[in-house]
């Protein structure tokens, strides 16, 4: 009969309505700054830059074990362009030991960007990482939306915190590339050692750069893990 | 005047006009009298107001599986401050190329249309402003005048989305109005009155402990139903907020308002439901006075009064409740079957009115009404029966 439908529907609000006063289940609301709910570990806003921490004691160690090499592929590859880089004209040594670049000036400004993750894929380091920090506000929008790379260096026992699955699975790629490019280091050296004086040691850095690159198609984070 | 103290707890208010009117020479007083009751009606109801917001708020929250605003003050009862301090303190924007002093006048003239109509609602025993013959016809032209200060708020500002919810606006009140007399003119076909304390007056006797209300008759019923509905749909509230539907038109005819002119609008669309809902219950609920006989020592403006807040919790969770409808199925509601229905309760009033006393009238007039609604609701729901959807050429 008409306006059966209306009753009902009157009946369901009215249960929600009493319900709520009565059962947990009714009020899913998590009632925010007291409350919260921890992060899903996929969870993934804005990029920051992980460095090896080596030294806690220094307190320059986030620039020494940064494992950015300022080959500036995220900031081409960036699609709103959010991604600034200066290269640094002098080395340190990266993540493998090998004299790199790094950037004297590495700014992300969140305020444009999109939270896409290319960066992250294209990085051939694993320098760069989702974070999962949110409460970003500022009351200066154009200077404390945009962080420097002091702001983005986070450690990498940080990025394990965040995501224990995903860097446990970089931590294992990495050690494999360092033992293979210290095996192809120390053949070289027999070779160099064992071709004797006449020729000299054919430089490692070239052998090695061609290893370095991860496909980064593996790494992507499981949504589903 | 009897002077128990229910019956002074019952006429306190109009006691304390005459308490405080008598300090002003005799050629004074009935102006001053009618000055207080404005200030009264003035005041009273912009506090309604704000009580029935939060109520809103906080009871659509509970609806919808939430807690409703929480943060100002305990359980967030100072929500409605909050709200009004942030209207009166926002920029009050006109667009560059509206029609400023229409723009400017539109928020008055609904606020000041809302406000007239309680002029002539009896709230309480003795307790009504101005106890006019044509009361019921005065109420509805007041009522029918915020029609001019939505299409005035929608035509001045120069906004497509305005104009459209005006337009829309002003269509479904005029095709709700019809219904609206249509089912108020019942009451006045049985009592033979326009006079709204007359009204109450013939409603206000007992059969036993039970009150002789028209809404427990089965014309008064049906009409009640159908005053209802049309006061939502005259009130522009959910179901019929078709004027402001926010998904398609922003905000309508207001969407160019903003600061206290956009608060004027929010208290008038309010002030305009306790009018609408004051008015249903004097017609049908029978006004001041008490639901058992033995009620009637709590005073009659407590009742009235909670008469009032009962039909907007009302308004509240048919709110809460049912999605909002489309133009064309509003209009052809409003014509093919409140309307219809309102005609066929006339004949029914005037069927009871001359059968007499005894069950057979009220056995025969049930019955008519249910075939009524039975039959039209058949058809409606026929005509409105939508197949599978079909593709063209993607199958």
């Amino acid at each position: 009969m008409l306006g059966e439908g209306i009753l009902k529907g009157l009946g369901e609000t009215a249960r929600n309505f009493a319900g709520s006063f009565v059962s947990a289940e009714r009020l899913t609301t998590v009632q925010y700054p007291e409350e919260r709910i921890a992060p899903i570990e996929a969870t993934r806003d804005f990029p920051f830059l992980v460095y090896d921490s080596k030294d806690p004691a220094d307190s320059e160690e986030w620039l020494k074990g940064m494992r950015c090499v300022a080959c500036q592929i995220c900031e081409k590859e960036c699609p709103p362009k959010c991604i600034y880089i200066e290269k640094s004209k002098d080395k340190k040594p990266d993540a493998l030991g090998k004299p790199q670049a790094y950037p004297v000036r590495f700014d992300i400004d969140i305020s444009v960007c999109m939270s896409c993750q290319i960066c992250v894929e294209v990085c051939p380091f694993e320098a760069i990482k989702m974070d999962t920090e949110f409460e970003l506000s500022t009351t200066d929008r154009f200077g404390g939306l945009m962080h420097d790379r002091r702001q983005l260096a986070k450690s990498n026992e940080y990025y394990h915190r965040i995501h224990p699955t995903e860097a446990a699975e970089v931590d294992a790629r990495l050690a494999e590339e360092k033992a293979k490019a210290d095996a192809k280091a120390a053949a070289d050296k027999a070779k160099a050692a064992a071709a004797a004086a006449a020729k000299p040691a054919v430089p490692a850095a070239g052998a090695s750069a061609v290893a370095t690159p991860a496909p980064a198609t593996t790494e992507k984070p499981e949504a589903s893990a | 005047m009897s002077t128990t103290p229910t019956a002074t707890a019952d006429q306190i208010f109009i006691l304390l006009k005459n308490w405080l009117v008598h300090f002003l020479p005799a050629a004074w007083q009935p102006l001053a009298g009618v000055v207080l009751c404005v200030v009264a009606i003035v005041g009273v109801f912009p506090g309604l107001f704000a009580v029935s917001v939060l109520l809103e708020r906080k009871g659509l929250g509970r609806m919808q599986n939430r807690y409703g605003p929480n943060r100002v003050g305990p359980h967030g009862i100072f929500q409605p401050i909050a709200d009004g301090l942030k209207s009166l303190t926002k920029e009050d924007i006109v667009p560059f190329r509206a029609d400023a002093v229409v723009h400017f006048i539109a928020p008055l003239v609904l606020v000041v249309a809302v406000f007239m109509g309680f002029a002539v609602l009896p709230m309480g025993r003795n307790m009504v402003l101005v106890d006019m013959d044509a009361g019921l016809l005065f109420f509805f032209a007041m009522g029918a005048s915020t029609e001019l200060s939505i299409f005035m708020a929608g035509w001045s500002s120069r906004n497509k989305y305005s104009l459209l919810g005006a337009m829309r606006g002003v269509a479904q009140m005029i095709s709700y109005e019809v219904a609206l007399l249509m089912s108020s003119v019942a009451v006045v076909m049985i009592t033979g009155s326009l006079s709204l304390t007359k009204i109450v007056g013939a409603q206000n006797s007992y059969s036993g402990i039970f009150p002789h209300w028209y809404v427990f008759t089965p014309w008064g019923f049906a009409g009640f139903l159908m005053f209802s509905i049309a006061a939502m749909a005259e009130t522009n509230r959910s179901p019929f907020d078709l004027p402001e539907g926010e998904s398609e038109l922003v905000a309508g005819y207001f969407t160019e308002y903003s600061g206290f002119k956009f608060a004027l609008f929010f208290l008038g669309e309010y002030v305009g439901m306790f009018g609408i809902a004051g008015m249903a219950t004097t017609l049908f609920l029978g006004g001041w006075s008490a639901p058992l006989s033995f009620l009637q020592i709590l005073p009659s403006w407590f009742w009235f009064f909670s008469k009032l807040m009962i039909a907007m919790c009302l308004f509240i969770w048919i709110r809460g409740t049912l999605p909002r409808l489309r133009q064309d199925q509003l209009m052809n509601f409003a014509w093919k079957f409140v309307l219809p229905m309102t005609l066929v309760n006339l004949a029914d009033v005037a069927i009871w009115r001359f059968m007499g006393e005894g069950w057979l009238r009220w056995v025969a007039c049930s019955a008519m009404l249910l075939a009524a609604y039975v039959g039209m609701g058949r058809v409606e729901m026929q005509r409105g029966k939508i197949g599978p959807r079909s593709y063209r050429y993607a199958e």
